[in-house]
């Protein structure tokens, strides 16, 4: 069991690898598959270094790292609420970024400041876990946080509805759909320095609560009797979850579903331990949005396909599939 | 020798109302002790307050202990039976080591000594979800065995088990207790508690009205006081035989 996990998780990290580097050679701009590799490394100035590195290259990274904070959160959602259809919006803090974004979009100040958008947007999601901290705090069950996470995604949903609804721009309107839609296209390394150090924070939060979760599996009475502390690890993942999701809802906008289906795809694999999920869940998340990210420039080059259309359109059927299985492993 | 886990005047209250009222026992190594009473007496607040799960008052010598050293001191079976994700049971038997932290060897130790008590060799590689509820009772109390704390918290252990089960549950426990530790169980099944456990606590209302041996305390009174039943008990040389005949009317 231990070298089949072993396997597993060198085998996602192969992949992940592997997509990486073909996102690094896939673009409009036409570059040799050798020239491209070596213009990362080459000295400054020429074109080919240009497009690799301040194009490609934080394309790629971000690729990473949206996606492994979507897999991490949401195999950490699912194991906190014991519930396979948790995701990582369940907290409110995807939905309160967004709104965040919208708003630095609509006020023109996405359009002054490269970092206006993703800082309005962690500022919507860190009001967003200000709030569920309050409304479900430390006293909150698990039931509280759920239901203080719908409240909160539906109050932000409202709002970004409100400016739209206002908005006497058509452009910026537009431009909100757009973003709204998720995509990795035209990033920057400003935007690796932003997700970057959130990202990393929450997922070591996140991971650090492994062991808590492998506990919770058996409830939480039996969880806390072997010394766990239920409610320092809801605050933790709540913490945790909502770096990872404020940070990639930031950079990338709403990117659905791969949060959901990559902890179902991966629980058989790692023997359905929540400790084993959450590292495999984050390579696996890496894997899939690198794919997607990679998908959207094959399928339509000169469309400008969002990503976050793509992964719910190939997600949601799936989900379903899902749904199918668990209804046939029930009977 | 000292006591295992003592409790004074435990209280638990539910808004004003005290669910569990006063209550205080000590629990003895070697001894398994069934707690009686009807639904709603207050067996599992009672069970969940000494743990320090419940904000309580009074004193429970285990919440003097810090979550880790709790744990290693006292395992908890509590009454649900969950198990959320479809893990292999020999990996739902192995979260009972998670109170020791590091020492590999001496886990699969113990892994594999509950397994085998609970008899699990043959279901230990199958998905805990798709057993039988007898099944995943039974990986459940494994687990609990496998955290090796000396007193173990049973919450109707044996609720839903085949007969066969229910005694080997009861002969798990005599021998934890022979082996030094205790047994505290809430049991609904009063012959199996007669026969199996070496002491009994009855509580009506949250109060501790009866504590001693099964003879002691399944009296036709007390039997007729909190469970408003008439049995026949036989107190035989080779254990007693508890049958309930009927219902007393109010």
């Amino acid at each position: 069991m231990s070298t089949r996990y072993a396997i597993l998780m060198a085998g996602l990290a192969a992949v992940v690898a592997v997509l990486f580097v073909a996102s690094l050679l896939i673009g409009p701009a036409a570059i040799g598959l050798g020239d491209s590799l070596a213009a990362l490394f080459r000295g400054e100035g020429e074109m080919v270094t240009l497009v690799m590195r301040e194009v490609r290259l934080p394309r790629a990274i971000l690729g990473v790292l949206v996606g492994a904070a979507l897999g991490l959160s949401g195999a950490a959602m699912q194991g906190l609420l014991r519930n396979p259809l948790a995701e990582p919006g369940l907290i409110g803090t995807s939905a309160s970024a967004a709104l965040g974004a919208v708003i630095s979009i609509q006020t023109g100040l996405s359009v002054a400041f490269v970092w206006a958008l993703p800082a309005a947007a962690l500022l919507g999601a860190l009001i967003s876990v200000g709030l569920i901290l309050l409304l479900a705090g430390s006293r909150g069950t698990t039931l509280t946080i759920i239901l203080a996470g719908i409240g909160i995604s539906a109050l932000a949903g409202a709002l970004t509805s409100l400016v739209l609804n206002l908005s006497p721009n058509p452009f910026a309107a537009s431009e909100i759909m757009f973003w709204m839609m998720g995509s990795l296209a035209d990033r920057s390394m400003v935007h690796v320095g932003i997700a970057a150090p959130l990202i990393v924070l929450g997922g070591l939060i996140t991971l650090s609560r492994a062991r808590a979760l492998d506990a919770l599996t058996l409830g939480e009475d039996a969880a806390a009797s072997m010394g766990v502390n239920i409610r320092a690890l809801r605050l933790w993942l709540i913490v945790g979850t909502a770096a990872l999701v404020g940070a990639a809802t930031a950079v990338a906008g709403a990117i659905g579903f791969v949060g959901l289906v990559v902890p179902h795809l991966l629980r058989r694999a790692v023997g359905a331990r929540p400790a084993r999920l959450l590292p495999a869940s984050a390579l696996g998340g890496g894997a899939v949005v690198l794919a997607a990210d990679i998908a959207v420039r094959l399928i339509a080059p000169d469309r400008d396909l969002k990503l976050g259309v793509l992964t719910a359109i190939v997600g949601a059927p799936f989900f379903l599939h899902l749904i199918l299985r668990t209804r046939r492993d029930a009977a | 020798m000292s006591a295992l886990l003592t409790l004074n005047d435990l209280t638990v209250r539910r808004g004003e109302c005290p669910v569990v009222d006063r209550v205080s026992f000590a629990v003895q190594p070697g001894e398994i002790i069934g707690l009686l009473g009807p639904n709603g007496a207050g067996k599992t607040t009672l069970m969940r307050g000494a743990l320090g799960l419940l904000a309580h008052e009074g004193h429970s010598s285990l919440t003097d202990l810090a979550p880790g050293p709790r744990a290693r001191q006292a395992a908890f079976l509590p009454q649900e039976r969950e198990i959320a994700w479809p893990m292999p049971a020999e990996d739902v038997v192995a979260l009972g080591r998670m109170a020791h932290g590091g020492n590999r060897a001496g886990d699969q130790a113990a892994i594999e000594r509950a397994i085998e008590r609970m008899g699990l060799e043959v279901l230990r590689h199958r998905p805990a979800t798709q057993l039988s509820g007898g099944e995943q009772a039974r990986v459940l109390i494994a687990r609990a065995l496998a955290q090796e704390s000396p007193v173990l918290i049973a919450d109707e252990p044996t609720a839903g088990l085949d007969p066969a089960a229910q005694i080997a549950v009861m002969e798990v426990f005599a021998r934890h207790a022979q082996e030094g530790g205790a047994v505290v169980a809430s049991l609904h099944d009063l012959g199996l508690a007669a026969r199996h456990c070496t002491r009994l606590i009855m509580l009506e209302r949250g109060r501790v009205v009866a504590d001693g041996t099964p003879q002691e305390v399944l009296t036709d009174a007390n039997l007729a006081r909190v469970f408003r039943i008439r049995a026949h008990i036989e107190w035989r040389a080779d254990g007693p035989i508890f049958q309930a005949l009927s219902v007393i009317s109010p």
